[in-house]
């Protein structure tokens, strides 16, 4: 197949250029574990080469500015180079930062010959984004990327006669890159050889098994492509194995595989515009129910569901207001529904809409693959999977009124005081502890634990026998035993207490050691008792827990 | 009440005869068909049916373990239960006293929303907790909505349990006395507490009930004895005892 591909020299030293905003004849060099792993053109000059060590680099050109590679950066910053060539020719494939292929047929039609696509493409992508770039075009991926590199275009059916002069290292170098597609061309279901990120990963392995492949080749006396191509293929396969056999076809100019075209990503935002604007629940609800209806349409031709949902209105007064619903699990159409009436509902009755809404957008903020909306498999181990449906659409109309923060499913979690031992977690998020709740934690408070816990603990007064106040000292102990304690302006004689428990003895800031320690203590009460959990606070008491 | 379930039994009433009003929501197989929800045993006999009537509306003063003593083995057994506007509510208490805290749901703060929060859940929650107080901030309006609020858990088959005197709440339990053990002058730690529950109500519960239940560590659940665990503390509690004794032996001798 005639592949046209696209080259950028040099990508990483480009990338962090125009990260760190130096202009393009400066000296760069990238680096991977302290080795120069690519140079710009005038470092290049100055005789840094790729493979030297840092400072010998530095030694030889004493401007050079030094950046970490970073893969990530490459990738981000050759998107937009990406999308120049993408609109002039569609289907491309990034076979890695600073490469990308196309099948030469679409463009070399359109713009009536392979020179003139190139220079289009060349113009193109300089003109968008300012980055110099070289194109080839041959027969097959391996003979195109080698065509990229020295810039010219290998006429038809010429890939072989053009390999052949190429020295035998190209073989390992464009393995390292693009891979070896072992099932062979025609292969159904074979795998693109892409990672979980879309990424291309190229097996460790594969490279070392390359790489000795070659240096084996050389030390045979095949010092170019053509050499290597002019064995016979049943020579190398029982000689080499067959990863070789695939180089062999490499060499020879056969073509390996057809390219990993990439598909636009889908346009996912629904709009739905309400003409006359509906400033009553029902018709927004109505309006809700087809927008919802639209999305996951939308969303299922794609094979996708939505886990987060953002919800913008506007109005015909120009206001505008967003919320995002989250959801732990994949959203039907009906959740959709739902979300969106009460939302609105919620705006409308709440008057932070004052004017009818004339446009609702739904923007599916993530996306999950659509085979995981299995409905049964989600069931809460309530009584049945609706009494848990049915009590989660109560919890959702609860949130559209108060705010997603406004519910929350409390979890046990670790720590030492009653009121740490709770985490709340938003209704839909994941429940999942902050600190394990299993891990020892010294000095956590036994059962039974307060049946109140203050959110805002109250004052006490903690007195002993001669009125004095009931301190604790630098040693975490009590100054006297308490005999009565004054709470809410009521003196209650003492029937129990135990402590002082040391909550944390890291020292402060301050320098002074902070002194914090809890008890229990029983007041007398007119009928029964009072079990109150105390903490220190500074040198008062407060009441943390009641135990009722 | 399986002693009136037997009576009627016995008396041999045809299916279908017309029977007194109370008798009637006390059909033998309330508990098995799920109109009941259960309760833990110690409670068990506090409540007309053994347990909580679907759609009854249930108000509990004086104690927080009360309240979540209750929505304990219904929980555990599949039901969901919400709470709302308890913000003092002790989380780690109530799966200590069995809450399923997977099913349960907080709304700590529903501010003005409260009655329309209230309203929300008793459509898909079978147990809802409401604080009384926030309806008392109505003022008169308070105790109209109230009875709407009673209403609609009646036709939606879920228990309204509030925390606080309700208006038209068909069962009141009221905690008069709290005693607790375990924790002695300086030393011990709170192990039990007796609770005495006072019932009243209207309908099957008109009979007035008292009734002590001993909770949390109550039908074996604690495994560990307080006191035994006491020396895990890393505090400088044991020191503490020990100095304190003498003392406490002296105000023993003084009072």
């Amino acid at each position: 197949m005639r592949m046209l591909v696209v080259w950028c020299p040099d990508w990483p030293v480009v990338a962090a250029g125009a990260a760190g905003g130096l202009p393009p004849q400066t000296p760069i060099a990238v680096v991977l574990a302290n080795r120069v792993l690519a140079c710009s053109a005038t470092a290049r000059s100055r005789g840094v080469r790729r493979g030297m060590r840092r400072r010998e680099a530095q030694s030889c050109c004493t401007d050079l500015q030094v950046f970490v590679a970073d893969p990530d950066r490459d990738t981000t910053s050759f998107e937009p180079v990406a999308a120049a060539v993408e609109e002039l020719a569609p289907g491309v494939e990034i076979i890695r930062p600073g490469l990308v292929a196309v099948p030469a047929r679409g463009p070399v039609g359109y713009f009536g010959g392979e020179e003139l696509a190139a220079e289009r493409l060349v113009d193109q992508v300089a003109s968008r984004t300012g980055v110099e770039c070289q194109v080839g075009v041959a027969d097959g991926l391996f003979a195109a990327v080698l065509a990229a590199h020295r810039g010219t275009l290998v006429p038809e059916g010429g890939s072989a006669e053009f390999l052949a002069p190429m020295p035998i290292n190209e073989l390992a170098a464009f393995v390292s890159q693009v891979g070896l597609d072992r099932t062979g061309p025609n292969a159904v279901g074979r795998s693109n050889g892409k990672g979980p990120d879309g990424k291309r990963h190229v097996p460790g392995e594969l490279i070392a098994h390359q790489v000795e492949l070659v240096d084996l080749l050389r030390r045979l006396g095949l010092r170019t492509l053509g050499a290597f191509a002019a064995l016979a293929e049943h020579e190398v396969a029982s000689r080499f194995g067959a990863d070789a056999v695939l180089a062999h076809r490499l060499a020879g100019g056969v073509a390996q595989r057809p390219p990993d075209r990439r598909k636009a990503p889908p346009e996912l935002v629904i709009a739905q515009v309400l003409d006359p604007p509906a400033d009553r629940v029902d018709t927004v609800a109505f309006a809700a129910r087809m927008a919802a209806q639209r999305l996951h349409e939308l969303l299922g031709s794609y094979g996708l569901a939505c886990t987060r949902l953002a919800i913008d209105a506007e109005t015909e007064h120009g206001e505008r207001h967003s919320r995002v619903w989250r959801c732990a699990e994949p959203l039907t159409v009906g959740g959709i529904a739902d979300r969106v009436r009460w939302q609105l509902d919620g705006w409308l009755r709440t008057a932070r809409l004052k004017s009818g809404v004339s446009l609702v957008r739904l923007w599916p903020e993530e996306v999950v693959d659509g085979r995981s909306l299995q409905l049964e498999l989600f069931a809460g181990g309530g009584a049945t999977a609706a009494d848990d449906e049915r009590a989660g659409r109560a919890l959702l109309r609860v949130q559209s009124l108060l705010g997603p923060e406004g519910v929350s499913t409390p979890l046990l979690d670790g720590g030492r005081g009653p009121a740490q031992r709770v985490n709340t977690v938003a209704w839909g998020d994941e429940r999942v502890a902050r600190f394990g709740p299993e891990l020892p934690w010294p000095g956590q408070l036994l059962r039974p634990s307060p049946s109140t816990v203050l959110a805002e603990p109250a004052p006490i007064r903690v007195v002993d026998a001669r009125s004095e106040p009931v301190a604790l000292t630098e040693r975490y102990r009590l100054t006297a035993p308490p005999v009565h304690a004054v709470v809410n302006g009521t003196l209650r004689a003492v029937l129990g207490w135990a402590g002082p428990w040391t909550i944390d003895r890291q020292p402060s800031m301050a320098g002074g050691s902070l002194r914090l320690a809890r008890m229990q203590i029983l007041l007398e009460k007119s009928a029964g008792e009072l079990a109150l959990l105390l903490r220190t606070s500074g040198d008062r008491w407060l009441v943390e827990g009641i135990y009722d | 009440m399986s002693v009136s379930v037997t009576s009627l039994a016995t008396r041999g009433v045809p299916p279908g005869a017309v029977r007194v009003a109370s008798e009637l929501t006390e059909a033998p197989a309330d508990l098995a068909v799920g109109r009941v929800l259960p309760v833990r045993a110690e409670l068990a006999d506090l409540l007309p049916l053994g347990g909580l009537r679907r759609g009854s509306t249930i108000s509990v003063r004086g104690s927080n373990s009360l309240l979540l003593a209750l929505l304990a083995t219904a929980t555990t057994s599949g039901s969901w239960a919400a709470v709302v506007g308890l913000p003092d509510l002790g989380l780690v208490a109530a799966a200590e006293l069995g809450v399923a805290l997977q099913r349960l749901a907080v709304v700590p703060k529903p501010g003005a929303e409260l009655v329309s929060v209230v309203a929300a859940l008793l459509d898909g929650m079978d147990l809802v907790v409401v604080n009384a107080a926030g309806l008392g901030r109505a003022g008169r309006r308070g105790s109209e909505l109230a009875k709407r609020l009673s209403a609609r858990a009646r036709h939606r088959g879920a228990v309204l349990i509030s925390a606080g005197e309700w208006p038209g709440a068909d069962l009141e339990l009221s905690c008069t006395e709290l005693r607790w053990s375990g924790l002695r002058m300086g030393r011990g730690y709170l192990a039990e507490g007796e609770l005495v529950i006072s019932a009243t109500g209207r309908g099957a519960a008109t009979r007035y009930r008292e009734h002590s239940a001993v909770l949390p560590c109550a039908a074996g659940t604690n495994p560990a004895n307080p006191n035994s665990a006491a020396p895990t503390w890393t505090g400088p509690a044991g020191s503490v005892v020990e100095e304190w004794a003498p003392v406490e032996s002296l105000i023993a001798a003084v009072g």
